[in-house]
């Protein structure tokens, strides 16, 4: 049978939902193969090297590089605190000194002659790595994190702002096609995930962040918007590291456009269940995909169908129209026929029979995308 | 004639699709006889780019009614019904070279470094310097986060401090960072910084990655260094990544010549047209996520990569880059802001669709077009510091970072515009090519337009490298007579008078001769474009320009010469340089309807 590989974005019911949890440098390992995990537990630890201050002693005492050695009142390995002096000048009869105190808590790192610079080195930052999504530790890597392991709902968007946020999943627009406005957003919202339908305002958006909600899962957001979330214009889709109150995640597209009744209904069962979701996406090579976990309560085992190879797009495949006309639209392969077919654009390509709301029509293979149901 | 190699295999594995082609000797001569194409599958899910090639080569099997397969193998040699003789392919998959730089100041030798990277052909995916502003810890996850193909460290004059530098190198030493493809292998990493730093970077960095250390890309402040840098990075790219991006070992193990990176491949063919034919060329080759310009001028070859100026990943820096109003002005209707800022985005969120509606059409032909013009703008002032010259800076350039020299792009000796890439090869019309290479590039005088027609000079290319002794010449000769037969489709010449006249007021009068001894006389009018349906055929020419107007040989110089016809003909180009569009919406919608109209660039319906 004919058959063509277009990848399409997972909606999993339920599924073994597996995830690397590392440090950024290697650091402590807090738990233990098999132990349950909240998505709050700190699973692992570390201190990254602090943040360094350069002082241009030379400058601010207006004195030669090389006198400065002279002039300390520290040696390199030195605690100082914030305010303790560094080094100061002798004056005239020991009158009119200028002295340079350090502008932080920290050690001396280094003294150069050559350039007169004294670096102090803020204490160590702590940093730690909670598990993101309630389960269990599956894998300890060691002296970097675990793999955590959960049975859980599993749903990726196409595209999201922000990185990894928690909370309550509450349905918000009644249907997929709703808009989610900011009159529906209230202040009682605060830390929780909301389900919008077709749309989400900046205005919304806007309403979210000031309500301090943990993120929206929406089917459609413009693109012309991003710009005044962001501060810029986004140029490639990488994202993730955006300091945002309220993570967005875009199941659908830019524009208005109705989430897809799979998604809606997946997540409008889990109304009232805790969610774990992640905004950061990088289309390029190494997709990445914006994420909603779900961890379900249920003990039975889940098939572990996200390393499963998907299938090509075969007749009888569900599939959802990615391009305009059509957009957004969800249909059934009736046949994949192999010449190539013309478009109103007068391109040639290689095409599907599409049913959409039990009408034929013609769709070129690269504009489909494979709805994955289980 | 007896030929060792029947038949010719060739993929090509671009960032979003991989494109297969059959060459077959028959009726004495090479012929390509049919093509598929298939989504590229370096990334998850798929990670192994043979299944992308598999699934082309199927395509070709499916169309051509050939058995080339067996199973997940490439049957060789040609038994007359089944296999190919010999299998070869190119890469750009992945997204291309993929890398993070890292300088001391960011203006000085944080740019240098972007610089070098730019100009080896990557996408520089951030730049870290001791000054960017983000804390040490920020920085080590931010290397984390972005997986770069490679790092290019550089920072400190020769002999001057070390301390920065260090420090940047401790960052990355603490960052640890994995490459982006393949986990069994050291990251890369290219020294290019103070020379008195190498033993220590040696032992903060020595372990960890894959040290180079090379030349300091700013050995004194005034200048720059870049070479030694650029060489490393093209190096290590072969060498390291392409071998380690999943599935290429295999693919290595199908081919009878070396994977050639795209770029090189079509590089080498853009090379080989000038040099045949003893001309100046300009080649562009517009991606996914990147755009290639080549140039040939004064025997000198440059190239230049955009990158994120691209159809498809990068579509949406094409609209921060040029702004939405300049990509606006190419549409010839009204359309909704905020629709079509979706649409793009739309676009860059799922990269693989294609235009199904007109209209989709137009609106990336017109993307299209900034992204070409931004690319070529990028080139021109990249083609100078390629001399050699323009690579020695001064330390005025050090405070500007402008460029400086001249251009050696000068489009009124340019003869031959080749374009390539999806949205010139596989433009439903010829036309739309021709009117994307004019308006972008805005050539002068008289310049002959072709496109690769389904994109396969990156594979010609690698035909035209074979150097195994016994199927030299015989690649060789597919690679030139499918090129000559089946890749170059002359469109036809562009005629375009330059100077300032009065608003339609007549520019040139030129004569035309043609091969049957009839002839043709037109008026090129200020503001107009017009085309002749002339064949690939030679045509004598005599342009008399009016009082102030170039055609080539000088203001209100007359000028004979031999041009040729194509499959799109002779187009007339009265729009001056550069092409200026009203700023009423009306008269710009008119002026672009009547210019397409004028070369038939689009069906007739409800839109033109």
């Amino acid at each position: 049978m004919a058959h063509s590989y277009t990848p399409g974005l997972k909606v999993l019911q339920k599924t073994l939902f597996r995830k690397e949890r590392i440090l950024p440098l290697k650091g402590k390992v807090l738990v233990n193969k098999g132990d349950i995990l909240n998505p709050d537990t700190i699973i692992a630890s570390t201190n990254l090297p602090g943040n360094v201050q350069m002082l241009k002693v030379n400058n601010i005492l207006n004195i030669e590089p090389r006198d400065v050695v002279d002039c300390l009142v520290i040696k390199e390995g030195d605690s100082v605190k914030k305010g303790d002096m560094i080094a100061e000048t002798a004056g005239i009869f020991g009158m009119f000194k200028s002295s340079v105190e350090s502008p932080v808590d920290g050690t001396i790192e280094s003294i150069s002659e050559s350039t007169g610079r004294v670096i102090v080195r803020e204490a160590p930052i702590p940093v730690e790595v909670d598990a993101y999504v309630s389960g269990t530790v599956d894998e300890v890597i060691k002296n970097e994190g675990i793999i955590l392991k959960s049975d859980a709902a599993f749903i990726q968007g196409i595209f999201g702002i922000a990185g990894e946020k928690r909370g309550e999943l509450v349905l918000v627009s009644n249907s997929s096609s709703d808009e989610l406005t900011s009159d529906q957003i209230t202040k009682d919202m605060e830390g929780k995930i909301l389900i919008g339908g077709s749309f989400l305002s900046l205005d919304a958006y806007k309403k979210a962040m000031s309500c301090n909600v943990a993120a929206i899962v929406v089917g459609g957001f413009n693109y012309y918007d991003l710009k005044a979330v962001l501060g810029y214009d986004l140029g490639v889709a990488i994202t993730g590291t955006e300091k945002l109150p309220t993570a967005l995640i875009v199941t659908e597209g830019y524009g208005s456009i109705p989430m897809s009744d799979a998604t809606f209904e997946l997540l409008k069962n889990n109304h009232g269940n805790e969610a774990s979701v992640n905004g950061a996406t990088q289309i390029r090579a190494g997709v990445i995909r914006p994420e909603i976990v779900i961890p379900l309560s249920s003990d039975s085992e889940s098939e572990d169908s996200l390393s499963k190879e998907p299938e090509g797009i075969q007749e009888g495949s569900t599939v959802r129209v990615i391009r305009s006309p059509n957009f957004g639209k969800i249909g059934t392969v009736s046949s994949l026929p192999s010449e190539l077919n013309k478009m109103e654009s007068e391109t040639m390509v290689r095409v599907a029979e599409i049913s959409i709301d039990g009408k034929n029509t013609l769709i070129p293979r690269a504009n489909l995308e494979m709805v994955e149901l289980q | 004639m007896s030929k060792k190699i029947k038949s010719i295999l060739a993929t090509d594995c671009g960032s979003t699709t991989t494109k297969a082609i059959l060459i077959e000797w028959k009726d004495d001569r090479y012929r390509l006889t049919f093509r598929g194409e298939a989504p590229t599958t370096v990334e998850a899910p798929f990670e192994d780019v043979t299944k992308g090639v598999l699934n082309a080569v199927m395509e070709v099997e499916e169309l051509s009614g050939r058995t080339i397969l067996n199973g997940d193998q490439i049957i060789t040699p040609d038994n007359g019904e089944k296999g190919v003789d010999i299998y070869v392919s190119t890469s750009s998959a992945g997204g291309g070279l993929q890398m993070m730089v890292a300088g001391v100041v960011k203006s000085m030798s944080g740019e240098s470094a972007e610089r070098a990277a730019l100009g080896a052909g990557s996408i520089v995916m951030d730049v870290l310097a001791s000054n960017d502003g983000r804390l040490p810890h920020e920085k080590i996850t931010r290397i984390r986060q972005l997986r770069p193909d490679m790092i290019l460290l550089s920072g400190g004059t020769d002999g001057g401090t070390t301390t920065h530098v260090m420090e940047l190198a401790e960052i990355l030493a603490a960052a640890n960072p994995r490459p982006r493809l393949g986990q069994n292998y050291k990251l890369p990493v290219i020294y290019a910084g103070n020379n008195k730093a190498q033993d220590s970077i040696q032992s903060t960095l020595g372990e960890i990655s894959d040290l180079d250390i090379v030349d300091n890309i700013r050995p004194v402040l005034e200048r720059e260094n870049l070479e030694p840098s650029r060489d490393k990075i093209h190096d290590l790219f072969m060498e390291h990544v392409m071998a380690q991006a999943p599935g290429y070992k295999k693919l290595m193990s199908w081919t009878d010549a070396p994977i050639m990176p795209t770029p090189g491949a079509v590089g080498s063919l853009i090379e080989m047209i000038a040099k045949k034919e003893g001309i100046s060329v300009v080649g562009v080759d517009i991606g996914g996520a990147t755009t290639d310009i080549f140039s040939v001028f004064e025997e000198k070859f440059n190239r230049t990569v955009s990158a994120n100026l691209g159809m498809s990943y990068s579509i949406c820096n094409v609209l921060a880059e040029s702004g939405l109003d300049n990509v606006l002005r190419w549409v010839p209707f009204d359309i909704d802001r905020s629709e079509l800022t979706n649409r793009i985005g739309n676009k860059m969120i799922r990269p693989t669709t294609v235009p199904q509606s007109l209209e989709e059409l137009v609106i990336e032909q017109a993307i299209a077009r900034e992204a070409l013009r931004l690319s070529f703008i990028q080139h021109k002032a990249f083609a100078t510091s390629l001399k050699g010259v323009q690579s020695e800076r001064t330390i005025s350039d050090a405070f500007e970072q402008s460029s400086s020299g001249q251009s050696l792009v000068n489009m009124m000796d340019l003869d031959l515009l080749v374009g390539s890439g999806g949205v010139l090869s596989h433009a439903p019309r010829r036309q739309q090519s021709a009117r994307m290479l004019i308006d972008a590039f805005m050539p002068e005088g008289i310049t002959q337009l072709a496109v690769d027609s389904i994109f396969m000079m990156p594979q010609l290319g690698v035909l035209a490298n074979i150097d195994k002794k016994e199927l030299k010449d015989d690649a060789s000769q597919a690679a030139l007579e499918v090129f000559d037969n089946d890749c170059l489709i002359r469109l036809g010449t562009c005629i375009t008078p330059v100077g300032k006249v009065k608003p339609k007021s007549k520019m040139a009068q030129v004569s035309l001769t043609f091969k049957d001894g009839s002839t043709k006389e037109i008026e090129i009018l200020e503001g107009s474009l017009e085309m002749l349906e002339v064949p690939y055929e030679e045509v004598n020419i005599n342009i008399i320009p009016s009082r102030g107007v170039d055609v080539g040989a000088g203001k209100g110089e007359p000028l004979e010469s031999v041009i040729f016809g194509g499959v799109v003909g002779l187009i007339f180009d009265g729009r001056n340089r550069p092409i200026t569009l009203s700023t009423d919406p009306s008269q710009r919608i008119d002026s672009l309807l009547n210019w397409s109209n004028a070369v038939d660039e689009y069906p007739k319906g409800d839109l033109f």
